[in-house]
């Protein structure tokens, strides 16, 4: 799954954020740690504030505070708030003659589909601080590596 | 100044092995939970995995008789799908109102213990993939897609 630039910069922002709710960031200090460009952060901010996920601190010394449950709040709470998931294309795809193809390649894609959104929903912002905390990929990915290593 | 004691009911119920005077209490919370009365499975589980089981199990209670507030079954696997020996977790409930207060997290670590203690280093579970609840539980234990994926048909 390929997420928009937008969804990639929301969800750094509020991870980074939730990390430490009393903490206040600007989009600027946010934009340098992660290399993203702070004039598009800066809408997405303002996207994040009208969803209540972050308060907008103004002033001198202002910035941006994390305002949700991290507990509750999921990855697929902030990912919806700029993609478009959850729609289905299956029942408005035209008929045509390789219908039965068709059909069977929106089933498996439906499939793909099911597993990333029961993924992401499951994921809260708590649980995935806390994955970010224990690096998991960094013994995880090794035996795969090794394997694809092998199959070369 | 001293820092107000926490008071959360979950922290003073005992973990303990299921005996056969918990089974009433693990029926009735299955059933507050699923919706669902599934006594001969519970009583073939106890029989499994309970105290007198064949030792590869554990099936683990918070509470007491008279008021079981959560439970967890698992057992160590070896060699099902290739896979090495492994824990593996078949079941875990808490009662609704002592949720996200640590009993699940206690019961967890508790199997996760037993588990450790026979040499193994690594725990699987399968869940619904609409049970986000549950999903979300064992997400925040810490626990991660796997490399099996689980496949099934309808038998005609």
């Amino acid at each position: 799954m390929k997420f928009q630039k937008a969804t990639e910069f929301a969800l750094y922002a509020v991870l980074e954020l939730a990390a430490d709710p009393a903490r206040q960031l600007t989009a600027v200090e946010i934009a340098d740690k992660y290399g993203i460009s702070a004039h598009h952060l800066a809408k997405v901010l303002r996207d994040l504030g009208r969803a209540g996920l972050v308060d907008a601190v103004r002033g001198v010394g202002g910035g941006y505070r994390f305002a949700g449950n991290a507990k509750r709040l999921t990855l697929m709470d902030v990912i919806r708030l700029f993609e478009d998931v959850g729609t289905d294309s299956s029942d408005t795809a035209p008929r045509t003659t390789g219908e039965d193809i068709a059909e069977g390649l929106r089933f498996v894609v439906a499939e793909l589909d099911a597993q990333t959104s029961a993924t992401l929903r499951s994921i809260s912002l708590s649980t995935m601080l806390k994955l970010v905390a224990r690096h998991p990929w960094a013994t995880e990915a090794r035996p795969a590596r090794r394997a694809a290593r092998r199959a070369r | 100044m001293a820092k107000p004691q926490r008071s959360d009911p979950a922290e003073a119920i005992d973990i303990r092995p299921a005996t056969v005077a918990d089974l009433a209490g693990v029926i009735a919370l299955d059933e507050e939970v699923t919706g669902l009365v599934k006594p001969e499975y519970w009583h073939d589980m106890f029989a499994r995995y309970g105290a007198r089981g064949t030792g590869s199990g554990c099936f683990l209670v918070a509470g007491n008789p008279a008021r079981i507030d959560g439970f967890i079954v698992g057992e160590v696997r070896a060699w099902e799908f290739g896979s090495p020996p492994s824990g593996w977790v078949f079941a875990v409930q808490v009662r609704a109102r002592l949720r996200v207060l640590g009993l699940g997290s206690r019961l967890f670590e508790a199997v996760c213990a037993r588990f450790r203690a026979a040499g193994i280093d690594r725990v699987r579970t399968m869940v619904a993939r609409d049970n986000t609840v549950i999903h979300s539980f064992f997400r925040s234990q810490g626990m991660t897609a796997g490399p099996f994926i689980e496949l099934e048909m309808r038998l005609e």
